[in-house]
């Protein structure tokens, strides 16, 4: 039971009022489990993780790579059916809806990835790949929906002439701008942003989240913001969930997790931040992890981190801590916290 | 003498649509036991550089046009390929971003740091093998001797990238340049990486160039900096002088951009208009001047030339920042 967090808390939270939203949330994840592979080879990629985002929010997700970050994007989009536990989109559950009921959620919820090279259909002009989603889901006529085309590439710093040139003609930054432009047309309600602004250089991912940002406040939206980076996750995010081995080992709110890290993994990951300043004479050794990501194949029993955790007990190696409140809104999976 | 000291390097690219002119007067220099960064964004020709020094352009289209490349004293630039050949991986050593892409994946990793050993060592195989797995064991491989046996494909992208780390140190280079060495790796791992590399460099003493991206990584582990821009360097010191008083425009605005912690959660970064010009067809004057604020007509008709910035850096800017002091006094 480590990810699993009971819905009652999730309401006592509410209750208390402090990051949790009293209303429906607007996408919740309740225990979902999902597994690749048969036979020998099953990975968990996702063991019983619960999640929710609130409208207006901005939740964070940050682990390391294999963690399971983006299986929890793939199966809240749909694009993978999950093994155990529900997707709830707005208080409706999609975790059996057949493709043609998914389509009205479909327009609800839409995805920026890593790369927008590889997302963007290279053969489709930019005026092409912004209209799609609008003639897809039957929205207005061809002029009303050029206008809107026209509209949303002044809004991402896109110029009028640039809708008859296709994705190659584009920088990254550019590109990933249709990305984002792609993902607004429909007015959705939630926007996962897939690693959104890590294949960018550091002056152009400025740019694009600043656009985020900006975006954010103009059509209230939400975000589920994955990324391993954890200074921009702190930037932006509302509410953050660091997850290690497809379970959830903490969430809060991000001022709390950042003044307060109650995980050894998320104390780590934090220390690990290339520092902003430089070191002088101080060496560069802090409380650096040993060892590597154990095999998502054979995931260490007990608590999955306490073959690299460097408080680890015999208890550990045996029995899976709770996934529980600790502070108000702090949840944390860990016997020592 | 500079262990390393490149003069007015111009690398050229002939390409398709033209002549791509990826460094363009790059004057760097690196000395024993320190830690040099090259940091740029994409384009801005920092991997151009370390591959013309150990000249691993790619031929034909790729050529090095002008200056000079002194290692030691001696130029690289106008040595015969037996000669270059016998200082790559000997006196100078390279690692690249993508361990699983530069290791051979037919080979056990022991052999290949035998491969390395031999090539340049008059060492009996058995011999070459017994310092394979001490180099491995240097550089933190649990269980060396069995890992020696090993693929590439059978191991971590943190364990890959410490091996390849080991066939760099196998003939104690005097020099290793480091292209991007922790990009593909996770966080806790490039710490872990990071350490591994400065402990080693301490203990042979040996010049580290290391080409990133990430300022990041420059504040953990360099002593000095070299900011490039469109085949340039704009900026060059010492990275305590360098992050609190950058000079050049561009620098303070990379520096801004990182400086998240800086701000209050939420608020829009400081961000530098604009994209990275063409290497095709770079503006007349300095390549920055179309992003900068302070661009004033002399920038865009003269490329401003390195020169000294403070005691500890220099810079290649008409209106260079002033100090902080300064500033805050004219505000």
């Amino acid at each position: 039971m480590s990810a699993a967090r009971p819905p009652e808390g999730a309401r006592t939270a509410a209750r208390k009022g402090e990051g949790y939203p009293v209303s429906t949330p607007l996408l919740e994840l309740r225990n979902v489990v999902k597994r690749f592979g048969q036979g020998a080879g099953v990975v968990q990629a996702l063991d019983r993780v619960s999640l929710q985002v609130a409208r207006g929010e901005t939740l964070g997700l940050v682990g390391e790579s294999g963690c399971g970050k983006s299986t929890v994007a793939k199966v809240a989009m749909r694009l993978l059916e999950v093994d155990e536990g529900q997707v709830v989109l707005d208080g409706a559950d999609l975790t059996r809806a057949r493709q043609a009921e998914l389509k009205p959620y479909r327009a609800r919820l839409q995805m920026v990835f890593q790369d927008p090279h590889s997302s963007l259909n290279p053969r489709a002009s930019v005026g092409r790949l912004l209209e799609e989603p609008l003639i897809v889901h039957r929205r207005g006529n061809a002029r009303e929906r050029r206008e809107q085309v026209q509209a949303m590439m002044a809004r991402v710093g896109l110029r009028p002439e640039m809708a008859e040139r296709y994705p190659h003609e584009f920088s990254g930054g550019q590109r990933q701008r249709i990305g984002i432009a792609r993902a607004l047309m429909l007015r959705p309600d939630l926007v996962i942003c897939d690693e959104a602004v890590s294949a960018l250089d550091v002056s152009i991912r400025a740019q694009v989240i600043n656009l985020l940002l900006d975006l954010r406040e103009e059509f209230q939206v939400s975000y589920l913001f994955i990324s391993h980076d954890l200074s921009i996750v702190r930037h932006v995010a509302d509410r953050v969930a660091v997850m290690y081995l497809g379970q959830v080992v903490e969430l809060a709110p991000r001022d709390s997790l950042w003044r307060e890290p109650l995980h050894p993994y998320t104390r780590a990951l934090i220390a690990a931040i290339p520092s902003t300043q430089p070191r002088g004479e101080q060496p560069p050794a802090r409380a650096l992890l040993s060892g590597d990501l154990p095999s998502p194949l054979a995931p260490p029993a007990g608590c999955r981190f306490h073959t690299r955790c460097p408080q680890a007990q015999p208890r550990c190696s045996r029995e899976a801590p709770e996934f529980s409140e600790l502070a108000p809104s702090h949840w944390v999976a860990c016997h020592f916290a | 003498m500079s262990l390393l000291d490149i003069r007015d390097l111009q690398v050229a690219f002939d390409t398709r649509a033209g002549v791509v002119q990826a460094v363009n007067g790059v004057n760097l220099r690196v000395e024993r036991g320190e830690t040099m960064a090259l940091v740029g964004e994409s384009g801005s020709g920092k991997s151009v550089t370390a591959y013309a020094i150990l000249r691993l352009l790619a031929k034909p289209a790729g050529r090095i046009s002008g200056g000079q490349v002194l290692f030691q004293g001696t130029d690289l630039v106008q040595l015969d390929e037996r000669a270059i050949r016998a200082i790559r991986g000997n006196r100078i050593a390279m690692i690249f971003q993508e361990p699983l892409a530069a290791l051979n994946p037919v080979l056990s990793i022991g052999r290949q740091i035998t491969e390395a050993i031999r090539l340049h060592r008059d060492a009996s195989p058995r011999a070459a093998w017994e310092q394979a797995v001490e180099l491995l064991d240097r550089v933190q491989i649990p269980s060396p001797r069995q890992r020696a046996q090993d693929y590439p494909h059978q191991l971590s992208g943190g364990m890959r990238q410490r091996a390849m780390i080991a066939i760099a140190l196998a003939c104690e280079p005097d020099l290793l340049i480091a292209d991007e060495p922790t990009t593909a790796l996770d966080v806790t791992t490039q710490a872990q990486i990071l350490a591994l590399l400065k402990q080693l460099q301490l203990s042979t003493g040996m010049g580290l160039l290391l080409i990133t991206h990430d300022l990041g990584v420059v504040a953990e582990v360099a002593d000095r900096a070299a900011v490039m821009y469109a085949g340039r360097v704009v900026e060059e010191g010492g990275v305590n002088a360098l992050f609190a008083n950058p000079a050049h425009p561009y620098t303070q605005g990379l520096l801004a951009s990182l400086q998240m912690d800086r701000l209050r959660a939420g608020e829009r970064l400081p961000e530098i208009a604009g994209t990275v010009p063409s290497l095709l067809d770079l503006p007349e004057g300095c390549a920055f001047a179309p992003r900068c604020g302070q661009a004033h007509r002399l920038c865009r008709a003269e490329s401003p030339r390195l020169g000294p910035a403070g005691t500890a850096q220099r810079v290649a800017c008409f209106f260079p920042m002033a100090e902080p002091v300064a500033r805050s006094l004219a505000a």
